[in-house]
């Protein structure tokens, strides 16, 4: 019988993971939306749903539950794909919705469904630094000066990690003229400055904030004002380099998940509410940038400032069809850096 | 009856994961399997996560057998306590033993900042991934051995000393063969399990590739490339490795139950 403890405790696991898993399925009773999102949304979207709720109820009388659902952008997708229930998807890139159209649950023109591409709000990625900014860090070419620690997630798995990537690839492409060996050759040096590589955004945060390596974090505009509001201001300075890129976080509707559900009315009326003066607001205090700023208090948008945004759009990237192949499929640009050289 | 309830189980809850994982695989074809096996980046990881494995299953047989030794022959307060503790590896969720082990060992930790200054880096390096696999795998050895240990009585000892054994020879001659059969098995299963293990690993590690990038991430960035086939070719290739060596393992058993006469 050496193996009974063992045995007792896996059975305690299983037991456990069940009891976990039971009330998503047994919530199905009243009208529930699932919305499967990304990691940095968590405080966004408990402020949203709550106000969505009250509203819906408002208007409709229904009573609306909203459960919501975070991880890494690509695993949430793959999980929808696999075949969790949701109703609606804020992923972090627009290629993790597409992922879930080739597994035919969206219909291809989900983004022309919604307004701005169906993004409601936008973000960049500004540096974060300590406080005082030592190491004088005010653009992207000064993350590979001599003695400077950056600290960025894994491309491959943190869909953050692939636009503060992409910010530093534009930034490049106008410093060298488009010459993509220069562009590499400075990607590639980047990389050598950073000395951890975790799997998400919030794991970098934590590895910067708390373990207090590295100079500078690479960050979701809103994830640095989180954290400086987080771990104090004293400790912490947000440096909006001159250029960056505009982020666009893709929202849709699971078609074949509501059709099947019949909950198409209250999934569409959720993501339209995001456009309206009260969703932009709410996406403007937790530091996103809306996409329409004539709604929103103009205190609140003076936080965010003005700078030289790129789009995924631009002819250096040619969309995200392109550019995720080209720079993080299976040896694509970010692969051939780690390349042993021969 | 009983034979048949057995294999039905285990095909339900093993042989049929185990029968898609290489399906899935299997689409890719050969040509395809053969190029993520020899992939510079998949050999460095899977090198990574099999060395550091072994070195962590090493230590622990050391240390869980001196371990489980105290635990059974030595009686002090709080024994018992110290008993509970050793399960609780088992127990702690990876990513919570991972998420501590890095704030301890990182260059601002507890134990980290001490061994900066004679200039050790352990967060953040394999040194860091090996620690987290000591820490899930000992109760594995400790386990298996402990039990084989209470069987030995303290007679044998008396007697080997009567009959002229100094205390090394006692050890060597009289109570490591017979626990040598259960310390092979708490081998195995600290290795097994360290194979695959991800969640602590994952925190300590620092993920560059081809210097702390271990089997389990290459599989979940496969994955997050929406490559199934590549993902499940590694871990076909993990488990072709692991079942050769849990087999050398069994072989070695096999010849020790037959030269000592008594196995685990």
């Amino acid at each position: 019988m050496k193996h009974s403890r063992f045995s007792l405790t896996l059975a305690a696991v299983l037991l456990a993971a069940t009891v976990a898993i039971q009330p998503m399925s047994a919530a199905n009773a009243d009208t529930t939306l699932l919305n499967v999102s990304y990691d940095p949304t968590r405080e966004l979207y408990k402020d949203f749903n709550a106000a969505f709720a009250a509203k819906w109820k408002a208007d409709t009388g229904e009573t609306v539950t909203i459960q919501a659902s975070h991880g890494g952008s690509g695993a949430q997708a793959r999980s929808v794909i696999d075949g969790l229930d949701a109703d609606v998807v804020t992923l972090a890139l627009e290629s993790d919705v597409n992922a879930i159209v080739k597994a035919k649950k969206i219909n291809p023109d989900w983004i022309k469904k919604f307004p701005h591409n169906s993004a409601p709000y936008t973000s960049t990625i500004v540096f974060l630094v300590r406080k005082g900014n030592p190491k004088g860090i005010k653009d992207w070419g000064d993350l590979v000066k001599e003695g400077v620690e950056v600290i960025t997630p894994n491309p491959k798995t943190s869909g953050g990690a692939r636009w503060n990537y992409l910010a530093a690839w534009a930034w490049a492409n106008a410093q060298y003229g488009g010459d993509e060996a220069k562009i590499k050759e400075y990607i590639g040096n980047l990389f050598q400055h950073v000395p951890v590589l975790d799997s998400g955004a919030r794991g970098s945060t934590n590895t910067f904030a708390q373990r207090e390596l590295g100079d500078v974090l690479l960050a979701w505009e809103n994830e640095a004002y989180l954290a400086s509001a987080e771990f104090g201001d004293d400790k912490f300075d947000i440096v909006v380099p001159p250029s960056s890129i505009l982020a666009q976080p893709s929202v849709a509707v699971v078609d074949a998940n509501v059709d099947a559900k019949g909950t198409r009315k209250v999934a569409e009326a959720y993501l339209g509410y995001l456009y309206s003066k009260e969703g932009q607001t709410i996406a403007a205090k937790h530091f996103y940038r809306p996409s329409e700023p004539e709604l929103v208090p103009p205190e609140l948008i003076k936080k965010l400032p003005e700078l030289k945004l790129v789009t995924i759009d631009d002819p250096i990237f040619g969309g995200w069809a392109k550019a995720q192949p080209y720079h993080f499929g299976d040896g694509g640009t970010f692969d051939q850096i780690y390349k042993p050289k021969q | 009856m009983t034979l048949g309830f057995t294999l039905a189980y285990l095909a339900l809850i093993v042989l049929i994961p185990l029968t898609g994982l290489v399906l899935r695989s299997a689409s890719l074809g050969f040509p395809g399997f053969w190029h993520v096996a020899t992939d510079p980046r998949t050999v460095n990881a899977l090198r990574i996560s099999f060395g550091t494995s072994l070195i962590a299953a090493v230590i622990n047989v050391i240390f869980g057998v001196i371990v489980a030794w105290v635990l059974v022959r030595y009686r002090f307060p709080g024994r018992r306590i110290v008993d509970a503790i050793v399960d609780l590896p088992f127990a702690l969720p990876t990513a919570v033993a991972g998420i501590a082990l890095t704030a301890l060992y990182s260059r601002n930790g507890w134990i980290g900042r001490w061994l900066d200054l004679i200039g050790i880096k352990v967060a953040f390096t394999p040194i860091g991934i090996t620690i987290a696999l000591i820490f899930i795998g000992l109760p594995f050895v400790v386990r298996t051995v402990q039990p084989v240990m209470e069987e030995i009585r303290k007679e044998v000892e008396e007697a080997a000393a009567t009959l002229g054994a100094n205390r090394f020879q006692t050890i060597t001659r009289v109570l490591l063969p017979g626990l040598q059969p259960a310390i092979l098995t708490g081998f195995a299963l600290a290795f097994a399990r360290a194979v695959g293990e991800y969640g602590s690993v994952i925190f300590i590690a620092g993920n560059l590739p081809y210097v702390s990038e271990i089997a389990p991430l290459l599989i979940v960035i496969r994955l997050e490339e929406f490559d199934y086939a590549g993902a499940t070719a590694i871990a076909t290739i993990m488990l072709l490795i692991s079942f050769f060596m849990l087999f050398v393992i069994n072989l070695i058993q096999a010849w020790s139950r037959r030269r000592y006469g008594y196995g685990a």
